[in-house]
């Protein structure tokens, strides 16, 4: 049981380090934060829509997709570090190193939770409005990406320490992985062109309509969400079972 | 003060026993360590697919290189051990693996105790966290729970010295003063062993002569203490016992002047003596 207390006392600990640091240290944290998805969202709409006048795709559809993906891949760009980053304390102390990557974690998972109000204000300039039914349906979701992204980033912070230049190598595959991923377009787009198979093979397409589902319809997709669930164990299963494999030998790798 | 601190104490689990009490706090049994010598890997991945059959064709005779070479020895309850030897001979490693950053490749190693590393210089802090939140934050990676970092949260700031400091970003403090606020976190773990790798020889000679009154104090009151350094004076002064290491093997191990004069005698055998 103290080993329990221990262990949420250290990610408690690290977590309110980072946001302290991502927060208090400049004036314009919060801001900063939110205007990177809220810049590209806007991008993207004005190019898609208004340049290229591809029709069906508005903007609401791709902001509140926007955040969610954001979350998903900062986190997994900064797994690459969780570890590497902090390798004196590694190198001498025995602390539980997964509270590295569940603090880096939780600290976008807090900031997107932290940027909901922005979405609901853009959906009440825009004339829609937030549903009651998001108090179970946010949550549900929170926990499922949050479950995916952890097992990814305990198989990317681990791996990195071995080969030390995947960092760039998830930079090129998380920026293919949001084209193929339903952020810009809806996924009924992709039956006609005969992709919708992607939305099978790609584990964060399932996640990501039920985002736009819920923050647009009040929705939940049951069989999109049980799909979603379904990847998230699978990679916490495997991102586990990865970093158990390697723990002991962090200290002399890093 | 008297409450068990969970931390990381897995310590005793690696090798699954309890040397009893009264006996060793650490006990080395046969122990070897071999790092694998893997010269391709800060060059990542795109290079061994690129060469991979050669990195397939040198994988089984890949080198390894051998940190301690069958090392046997225990460290009593209450003693303080000083670890000599020159730069390679295996003394970090052994050091590691009593913190239990490291596992033995063969061999067991026994520790029986909380076990606290004394950091060097600043490891686990930030800059620009407060010496306040830089407390709490390394209290806790080093094993203490929220509530045991705030028990001892006064007696911590008064023995750093820090005054109004220690509302302040740590960037703002001179290196002397992180040493005090890392040294004043370490010994108020109430650690049962303390491993201490060559960091005294930061701060000035005040706060110098306070580490050694404090490492007195811990002798006294029974605490077992591991102390790697280059330090012969420093060595002498505290240590009880000395272990010589020299090449991944115990040379020596015994009353400090012994070893340390052993020690003296190899490094003036193929080399002049240092200054």
């Amino acid at each position: 049981m103290s080993r329990v207390r221990y262990y949420r006392d250290l990610v408690g600990v690290l977590l309110v380090k980072e946001l302290k640091l991502r927060y208090k240290l400049t004036v314009l944290g919060y801001a900063w934060s939110v205007l990177h998805p809220l810049a590209f969202a806007l991008v993207y709409f004005l190019v898609i829509n208004r340049v290229m006048r591809v029709g069906g795709v508005d903007f609401l559809s791709i902001l509140v997709t926007m955040f969610p993906w954001q979350w998903f891949q900062n986190s997994v760009t900064a797994s690459n570090n969780f570890f590497l980053g902090n390798c004196t304390l590694i190198k001498k102390v025995c602390f539980p190193r997964s509270t590295l990557v569940l603090a880096g974690v939780l600290n976008d998972a807090v900031h997107f939770v932290a940027s909901i109000p922005v979405i609901v204000i853009f959906m009440l300039l825009l004339g829609t409005a937030p549903a009651w039914a998001w108090l179970i349906q946010i949550p549900l979701l929170v926990a499922i990406q949050l479950a995916f992204t952890l097992g990814l980033a305990l198989a990317v912070g681990t791996t990195n320490l071995f080969f030390r230049d995947l960092e760039r190598m998830t930079a090129i595959v998380t920026m293919l992985w949001f084209f193929a991923t339903p952020v810009l377009f809806r996924t009924e787009m992709l039956v006609p062109a005969g992709l919708e198979w992607m939305l099978y093979v790609n584990p964060m397409a399932p996640l990501i309509e039920c985002w736009r589902r819920v923050f647009l319809d009040g929705v939940l997709p049951l069989r999109l969400a049980a799909l979603a669930a379904a990847w998230a164990a699978l990679a916490a299963w495997a991102g586990a079972r990865i970093y158990r494999h390697h723990e002991w030998r962090f200290a002399e790798i890093v | 003060m008297s409450e068990p601190i969970a931390g990381p104490a897995v310590h005793g689990e690696r090798a699954g026993a309890d040397p009893g009490r009264g006996g060793a706090a650490v006990r080395f049994d046969g122990v070897v360590k071999t790092y694998r010598v893997d010269d391709t890997a800060a060059l990542g991945l795109k290079y061994r697919l690129l060469h991979l059959r050669s990195h397939l064709r040198d994988r089984r005779s890949r080198r390894a290189f051998t940190a301690l070479d069958g090392v046997s020895f225990e460290v009593r309850r209450g003693e303080c051990l000083g670890v000599i030897g020159r730069n390679g001979s295996g003394k970090s490693t052994t050091l590691g693996l009593m913190a239990g950053v490291y596992r033995p490749t063969a061999g067991t190693v026994s520790v029986a105790g909380r076990v606290s590393p004394l950091l060097e210089l600043g490891a686990g802090f930030h800059p620009d966290l407060t010496g306040e939140e830089n407390l709490l934050l390394n209290g806790i990676l080093l094993g203490l729970t929220r509530d045991q970092v705030a028990a001892r949260r006064d007696a911590i700031v008064a023995f750093a010295e820090l005054g109004e400091f220690i509302g302040r970003p740590l960037r703002t403090y001179s290196s002397g003063m992180v040493a005090r606020l890392g040294f004043s976190v370490v010994v108020h773990l109430d650690p049962e062993i303390l491993l201490i790798d060559e960091v005294l020889a930061v701060g000035d000679e005040a706060f110098q002569a306070k580490c050694m009154r404090k490492m007195e104090s811990f002798r006294a009151a029974g605490t077992t203490m591991v102390f790697v350094s280059h330090s012969m004076t420093a060595v002498s002064a505290i240590c009880d016992r000395a272990a010589l290491l020299e090449g991944g093997r115990l040379v020596a191990i015994g009353p400090t002047a012994e070893v340390v004069a052993e020690y003296g005698r190899r490094v003036r055998g193929d080399a002049p003596p240092p200054p």
